[in-house]
This record gives C-alpha cells, sequence and structure tokens, in this order.
C-alpha cells in the first residue's frame, strides 16, 4: 500500500508541483477563514489571538438577534435578491429574444455594444451616476423638476424610492451581460425547428413561446440557481456605493454585508460581526445544498453538483 | 425615429386583414423589439453622457443650474484641474496599470497551470483536488476572518501585495479554464510524454499556446477585477500613496475628506475648487480607458461567456 502512494507521489511529482501556488492561495484566503469563523463564539482580543481568546458562547450572537437587526438586514437582502433576479431573468432573456430576432446587423451590433457597457465600469463610477442623477442640489433629475416647475425631491432622506433604483441599477449593470448566456443558447438552437414550425403557419409569437423559450429553459435554471444559493448574500459594492454611510436610509437599503462590513470596520465590534458572518455562511450553504438537491430530484441534469 | 415608422407600419399592417399573417407578426415583433432595445440600450448610455456633460460644465453653471444633458457653460476647468496637479491621479494610475498588468500575468499562469493538472486524465486524484477548489464556491468563511487574517496574521494591511494577492487565484476562472483545456485532445500530451518531455515543459511548449483563446477571455476578466477594484482598498489601505484608481476617486466623490486630499496637493483651499465638475472629470479620467477599449475587447467576453459550462 505504502509503497503504491509513494509510487504515485513520485509520478504525480510535477504536476503536484503546478498545483501547489493554486492551493497556497486558496488555503491562505479560503480555507484559513473558514476556520476563523469559530471567532463567531469567542471574545476576540488582538493580544491573545484567535486560538487563544476566549469561549463565549453565543454572546456575540445575542445583540444581533435581540435588537431585530437580524431580521431586518436577513429581509432586505433575501428581498433584494429575489427582485433582482426576477427582473433580471424576465429583462435579460427578453432582450436576448428581440436582439435575436432582429435583422440589421449594424443596430444588432451597437445595440448589444451599449448594453454591455455598464457591465465594465466599477461600482464607484456607478457611485456617481447615482450621486449625479439623485444629487438633491444639483442632480440631473433635480435640475429637471425645477425647470419644469416642481419642487426639488430630497431622494437623499427618503429611504422609500432608493428600492426601486438599487433594482433598477443592479439590472442596468447586469442587462448586456446576462442576454449574452441566453443569446449564445438561441444561436445554438437547431434552425430547422424554426423552419419546419414556419411551414406550419406558425406565427413569430408561436414560435418564441414554443421553440425559444422552452429552449432557454436549461440555462435559465443554471444562471437562476447560481443566484438563488447566493440569496443570503448582498451585492455590497451595489449598496454600498449607492447607499454609503447615510443612516437614514438603512431601514430599507441595509443588507448583512452592509451591515457587516459597519459594524466590523467602523464599530470594531469583531465577534459581533463575526457571528453575523458566521450566520450568512451557514444560510449560504444550506441554501446551496436545498437547491440543489431539489433541482436533483426534479431533473438530474440540471444541478449544480 | 426607425422605432417610430415601423410601429407605424405595424399598425398598418393589423388592420389591413388582407395582409399575408406571417409578415404582420413579423412587423409587430420589430416593432417592439426595436423600440424596446432602443429604449434599453439609450438608458445604458445616458448616464455617461449626463457625467462627460457635466465634466465639461463650468462649476458657476453646476452650482447655479445643476447638471444637465447638455452643458449650460462648456468649460474645461475641472479637466485643468485634474491635469494641473497630477500627482495623486498619476500614482494611482501607476498603481492599478501595474497591478493589472502584474496581477493579470501572475494569474492566468497560475490558474492555466492548475486547470491543466486538474483535467489530465491520468492524474488519479484530480476529482480530489478539483473538489477541494469547487468547495471554496459553496462555502466561504466570508469578510471577517478573512480580515482578521490579513491585517493581524499576515500584517498585509497598507502594502502593495494585499491588493495584488487577494484577487490572484478566482476558483471560478479554474473551473472554466479547466473546461476549456478538457478540449485539446490527449493525445498531445500522452504523445509528448511519449517523447519524453516532463509535465512542465509539456505545459509550457504544447498547452499554453493552444489555450491563447482562453487565456485571453479569462486575462481580460482578470484585468478587469483589478482595473475596478476598490474594495481591497477600502479594507486594506489607507495609504494614500497606495491608492488604487476607483477608490481614489470613491474618496474624492465622498466630498469632504476627499477633496482635501486634492486642496492639500493643489495648495488651494476646498470651496475654490471646482468640486462638482472635479468629480465628474475624475470619473471621466478614471473610466476612460475601459470606455476606449471595450469595444475592442468585447467580443472576447462574449467568447468567453460562451467557453462551455461551468460544472464541478
Amino acid at each position: 500500500m505504502k509503497s503504491a502512494l509513494m509510487r504515485d507521489l513520485l509520478n504525480y511529482k510535477t504536476m503536484l508541483f503546478m498545483l501547489i501556488p493554486s492551493l497556497f492561495f486558496v488555503i491562505l484566503f479560503q480555507y484559513l477563514p473558514m476556520f476563523g469563523l469559530i471567532l463567531a463564539f469567542k471574545e476576540y482580543t488582538y493580544g491573545k489571538g484567535i486560538l487563544g481568546s476566549a469561549w463565549n458562547g453565543l454572546e456575540n450572537f445575542k445583540f444581533f438577534f435581540i435588537s431585530g437587526d437580524a431580521w431586518r438586514v436577513t429581509r432586505n437582502t433575501v428581498l433584494y435578491n429575489v427582485a433582482f433576479i426576477a427582473i433580471n431573468l424576465v429583462l435579460q432573456v427578453s432582450i436576448a429574444i428581440m436582439l435575436s430576432e432582429l435583422r440589421s446587423k449594424w443596430f444588432k451590433k451597437i445595440s448589444q455594444s451599449l448594453l454591455f457597457l455598464p457591465y465594465f465600469i466599477s461600482w464607484v463610477v456607478v457611485g456617481t451616476i447615482v450621486y449625479n442623477l439623485l444629487n438633491f442640489e444639483h442632480g440631473t433629475i433635480n435640475t429637471l423638476l425645477r425647470s419644469l416647475g416642481f419642487e426639488p425631491f430630497n431622494f437623499y432622506s427618503d429611504k422609500g424610492v432608493w428600492p426601486y433604483f438599487l433594482v433598477f441599477f443592479s439590472a442596468w449593470k447586469a442587462v448586456g451581460y446576462g442576454a449574452v448566456f441566453y443569446l449564445a443558447a438561441i444561436m445554438s438552437i437547431d434552425s430547422e425547428m424554426f423552419e419546419a414550425a414556419e411551414t406550419d403557419g406558425a406565427n413569430i409569437f408561436q414560435r418564441i413561446w414554443h421553440i425559444t423559450i422552452p429552449s432557454l429553459k436549461p440555462t435559465m435554471i443554471v444562471l437562476t440557481l447560481l443566484s438563488v444559493g447566493h440569496i443570503f448574500r448582498g451585492d455590497f459594492g451595489l449598496f454600498y456605493n449607492l447607499i454609503g454611510n447615510n443612516g437614514l436610509l438603512f431601514g430599507t437599503t441595509d443588507v448583512i454585508d452592509t451591515f457587516v462590513y459597519r459594524s466590523l470596520v467602523e464599530n470594531n465590534e469583531i465577534g459581533m460581526s463575526a457571528a453575523i458572518g458566521f450566520y450568512q455562511s451557514i444560510l449560504c450553504f444550506a441554501t446551496i445544498l436545498l437547491v440543489n438537491g431539489i433541482v436533483r430530484r426534479a431533473d438530474k441534469d440540471s444541478a449544480l453538483f | 425615429m426607425n422605432s417610430a415608422t415601423d410601429t407605424r407600419v405595424a399598425a398598418a399592417g393589423i388592420s389591413r386583414p388582407s395582409a399575408p399573417k406571417i409578415r404582420a407578426d413579423q412587423w409587430i415583433m420589430n416593432a417592439i423589439s426595436y423600440v424596446w432595445v432602443t429604449f434599453v440600450a439609450l438608458l445604458c448610455i445616458l448616464p455617461f453622457l449626463l457625467i462627460l456633460s457635466g465634466s465639461f460644465t463650468s462649476e458657476r453653471a453646476i452650482l447655479m443650474e445643476g447638471f444637465k444633458l447638455i452643458p449650460a457653460e462648456v468649460s474645461l476647468e475641472a479637466y485643468r484641474f485634474v491635469f494641473k496637479f497630477p500627482e495623486q491621479i498619476l500614482r494611482a494610475y501607476g498603481v492599478t496599470v501595474s497591478l493589472t498588468v502584474l496581477g493579470t500575468a501572475l494569474s492566468l499562469f497560475v490558474i492555466a497551470m492548475c486547470s491543466y493538472v486538474l483535467q489530465r486524465p491520468d492524474f488519479k486524484w484530480r476529482n480530489g483536488f478539483s473538489f477541494f477548489f469547487y468547495f471554496t464556491t459553496l462555502f466561504s468563511g466570508g469578510l471577517v476572518p478573512l480580515y482578521i487574517l490579513v491585517v493581524n496574521y499576515l500584517k498585509l494591511k497598507d502594502t502593495y501585495w494585499v491588493l495584488l494577492l487577494l484577487p490572484l487565484v478566482n476558483v471560478f476562472y479554474i473551473l472554466v479554464m479547466k473546461s476549456f483545456m478538457r478540449s485539446i485532445p490527449a493525445a498531445i500530451t500522452e504523445s509528448a510524454k511519449i517523447d519524453g518531455a516532463g509535465d512542465f515543459t509539456i505545459f509550457m511548449r504544447l498547452i499554453l499556446p493552444l489555450a491563447k483563446p482562453a487565456l485571453a477571455t479569462i486575462g481580460l476578466f482578470v484585468a478587469l477585477g483589478y482595473w475596478n477594484d476598490w474594495f481591497n482598498s477600502l479594507l486594506f489601505i489607507s495609504d494614500q500613496r497606495l491608492y488604487e484608481l476607483q477608490y481614489y476617486l470613491y474618496k474624492v466623490l465622498g466630498n469632504v475628506e476627499g477633496l482635501k486630499i486634492v486642496a492639500e496637493k493643489s495648495g488651494r483651499p476646498v470651496p475654490d475648487m471646482p468640486g462638482e465638475g472635479l468629480k465628474m472629470a475624475l470619473t471621466i479620467v478614471v473610466t476612460g480607458p475601459i470606455i476606449f477599449l471595450y469595444p475592442f475587447i468585447q467580443r472576447y467576453f462574449v467568447k468567453g461567456l460562451t467557453i462551455g459550462a461551468v460544472k464541478g
């Protein structure tokens, strides 16, 4: 037995060496932090380190759950993600189908380029865009309102309007990128199917409904599953650059990730933020297993693993 | 304009029952498609035009009348200001450009090497190792332990290293690269082995050149990630000399504190600066290279996205 292992090790020597750099970084930046999650059950002091700090049971979780913050940020995170998933799906699929039906090559090319543009910029730049649009004193929308004789509206003190803006900019940034997947799936549909449908007298809408959309189903399922697996993770870049530290808006805009960030960096509550992170990691993991299990039962080929 | 005509044509199509059925529905679909795609595409570009317009508007006009699609008073003062004291912006450019070049090269090399081994059919432990990598996409320790690790244990706060190394190995790219490498015939490796070539030599001399399309697309994703990174700066960088471009913009956008940085460098007090125009001009300066490059690299992205299903 032992000699077989030695022989394998010798055999694979070079290949194992080739794995070392990636293994090193994955262990360092992914696996070590996983073990660091025990911080959630410790009273961390810098001097004693993670292992040396004293255990304190569920103390770190207490405030988060009793204060109602847990419910607020979890609800926000999930609701936003549900909205993002639904709207992105409908928008991306519809845009992809329309692009595929268009005959004009140059129109297709230009519009696809424009749709893809937002994907290439950072969330900080999206922050500038939102500032340009919504700023109270000189934002474009308020400038427009004033010029039409309306009162300017202070977006940054009204938490009710932000869910719409967040959903809008999430869709805005992802539309061209997401449509690419669906467009590729449409291109791979056998064109004979369309021709046969046409000969049988199907109109364009029947063709889309009975051929294109069913052919897109596997892609839709896989992409949706990937997003559902992250339903407990807020998109930090989006929320932090649009909302920042504006406490007036936290009621409707605070998600788990922004809450953890603030607890950690601004309030330096390491124990509590680790506890919330632990709670989030477990929820995410459980969701992925659950979703994958359900899909596996329904349709084995669509399951992720 | 085009779409408006289409709508009318389509409407005419419905009202004329004698017109052939296929053509009417074709028209309706075309009309809907042109209108909706044009609308969404305009929404995608409009914000950039607003920023561009803002950057060319005089500060006085912005303060008096606000941001507009067409500048009320064209002026170059914001750009003049940005380039008059270019020290900080050039430094941030230096940090970001060097990170992008170095990081992308290193990342591609490490990822490709790993992906090649993980798909070698004669490597008995490939499934075990693959799962070891794949697992990190299912479960993660999250922000807090990583932060403590980097700051208190590795002591990488305020170093160039943290910006370079944290994004280096992305497991998703390993999975994509692996499925691409699978499409390279295994016979190439086998015959080279018979000729006595070592695994690393085979990888460097034969596999890397064949993997060029995948390297190009994944390289673009990695490069974009480095170029647009601001999060690692936010967490780990407080030294101004190490600001990444996007983070510098973030700071200036955050008003008081950021403008103070510019003020210190320029020797002018904050109220005298074209603050609003400056934010817009800086956004253009920071985003410029991407906007100019993306029409050319876009098709590689599209290719990369469709390279193969990402499955474990």
